[in-house]
């Protein structure tokens, strides 16, 4: 597996860009139905959250197979999340509010599920920004610490689906059984078993 | 409630031409050229599985008198209406799933022919009634009107029906009638949304007027948009639309219309009484507890003209109706 680390970033890295491929695909062919805005708001968040999950797999991969490879790839994908909630925001700014900078902050502190969305998108940056070796070096034990926070984004964000929904809870309710399962194996208990075992 | 025919029936055979030509005969002079052309509509929407796109010109069109342009009616806009394709393939009908896309895939699974309609409580006509039977005495006419939708988006739309009031009069509702409540089709096996076990909502779906509401010459039952045929997605045979307020208040797929004393219950006020108000005026000063009801986009939008537009007091028709809540507060009474 070392030996075709590169070539499986490479991989990783242009299958992350698929959606955002298909997303600019659809919206420059015009295929995105009478709200487009709407569409890619909602795709462009999706893929957000999919992609934290996805971050978040990798340390139940390391545990369940005892192989520390896997770890390798996590940066990649925790950054295409940090990407695809930039894009989401953007969407957000420029095709939903029309750059309208007021109706912007009026809808941060007045709509709980913009506040969670929000703040899931500011406690990502940090995350961003230290995610180089450097930084993974120089903060030492504290960068885990650090790092844990995805868990409080990956809440927020979750958050900020559920409270739109205005009936049908199936997708939300998915994301966030998937989200537990994925947290399951960070209760130390389970952890250590798994790191225990022959 | 009328016979159920099993899902697996040929749709051809639902409204073959014979039953269409003997239906012709059953009824009688009046109306019938207007509901002769609507089932041949239907026949027509069957046979090929879409509704034709053409003018109204068209042999499947409906036969109706076109919007009254006078401007104090509200019955007309000259606003650009939305495209027929957008109409009837982004809305929502949540029984056939809550995305926007899902009425226009599962929706033809939906039997509407034959369709009945019971009137029931305070009325001197209770009964069950064909379709047909109902509109038989009716003129249908166009009405091009602004839809508002909760969701902060909207379109212009041109039904072709008959005023509610009309409808009402022929059961001769008893005075202790104060309030309208209509009922939407309850049928899991063609309307999959109903079978949805994390769905809130609680099935039929129901929705209500106050009489003096249901009375407004704006209340309008429509039975097609853009002269044809309405498609199933947009609540065939026949539904509710209430320019005035927001669009859930527009039920579609009526089978039951009941006249009670009591306020009625209504579907998303009983999901989300915080949310969702008996009234349900678009008002763009009182937000959803959620979102700005401040703005809505007109659709179509796109990408680089967003069409964000001001929302209006009552839908842009507060002449004609802001005189039915003289006195209420509107922030109370949402």
């Amino acid at each position: 597996m070392k030996k075709y680390r590169l070539l499986i970033k490479a991989v990783i890295f242009i299958l992350s860009l698929v959606p955002l491929f298909v997303m600019v695909v659809a919206a420059v062919s015009e295929t995105l139905g009478p709200d487009p805005a709407e569409a890619l708001a909602h795709t462009s968040g999706e893929w957000a959250l999919r992609f934290l999950l996805l971050t978040l797999l990798l340390t139940p991969l390391r545990l369940l197979s005892k192989n520390s490879e896997w770890i390798r790839y996590r940066r990649m994908l925790g950054l295409f999340a940090f990407f695809y909630a930039l894009i989401h925001m953007t969407v957000y700014c420029v095709f939903l509010l029309g750059l309208q900078w007021s109706s912007l902050w009026d809808d941060i502190i007045k709509r709980p599920y913009i506040t969670a969305g929000f703040a899931a998108l500011v406690l990502l940056v940090p995350l961003a920004v230290t995610s180089t070796n450097r930084w993974q070096k120089t903060l030492g034990k504290n960068w885990v610490k650090l790092h844990k926070t995805i868990y409080i984004c990956v809440s927020l964000a979750l958050l900020h689906f559920i409270w739109q929904v205005r009936s049908d809870l199936s997708e939300p309710v998915l994301y966030i059984v998937l989200f537990l399962a994925l947290m399951i194996f960070r209760v130390p208990a389970i952890k250590a078993y798994l790191l225990g075992r022959a | 409630m009328l016979v159920q025919r099993s899902a697996d029936i040929l749709s051809s055979e639902i409204t073959s031409e014979s039953a269409y030509l003997n239906r012709r005969q059953l009824m009688g002079a009046a109306g019938s050229l207007a509901l002769g052309a609507m089932l041949s509509s239907c026949a027509e929407a069957d046979s090929t599985g879409k509704p034709e796109t053409s003018g109204s010109s068209h042999a499947g069109a409906l036969d109706y008198s076109s919007a009254e342009k006078q401007s104090q009616s509200g019955f007309y806009t000259d606003e650009a209406k939305t495209p027929y394709k957008d109409i009837t393939a982004y809305n929502n009908f949540y029984e056939f799933g809550t995305d926007k896309s899902d009425p226009r895939k599962y929706a033809d699974k939906m039997v509407v022919d034959p369709w009945s309609i019971t009137i029931e409580g305070e009325v001197s006509k209770p009964g069950t009634y064909t379709l047909e039977d109902i509109l038989k005495p009716h003129d249908l006419e166009e009405r091009i009107y602004r839809l508002r939708c909760v969701e902060a988006w909207s379109m212009v739309i041109p039904w072709v029906g008959l005023p509610l009031s009309d409808l009402i009069k022929q059961f001769e509702p008893t005075s202790r009638a104060k309030y309208v409540s209509f009922e939407t089709l309850y049928r899991p096996e063609e309307m999959r949304g109903q079978r949805s076990r994390l769905s809130t909502i609680s099935w039929p779906y129901t929705e209500g007027l106050r009489m003096d509401e249901a009375m407004h010459p704006l209340s309008f039952l429509a039975v097609g948009l853009y002269g044809k045929l309405m498609p199933n997605q947009n609540g065939a045979p026949i539904r509710l639309v209430i320019p005035w307020k927001y669009g859930f208040k527009s039920i579609k797929s009526i089978v039951k219309i009941r006249f009670t004393e009591q306020l009625p219950s209504t579907s998303w006020n009983k999901l989300a009484p915080k949310e969702y108000g008996f009234y349900s005026n678009v008002n763009p000063s009182v937000d959803h507890p959620r979102w700005s009801q401040a703005s809505e986009r007109r659709l179509p939008s796109s990408l680089l003209n967003p069409r964000r537009i001001k929302t209006l007091p009552f839908n842009g028709y507060a002449n004609q109706v802001a005189g039915l809540y003289k006195g209420m507060d509107l922030r109370r009474y949402f």
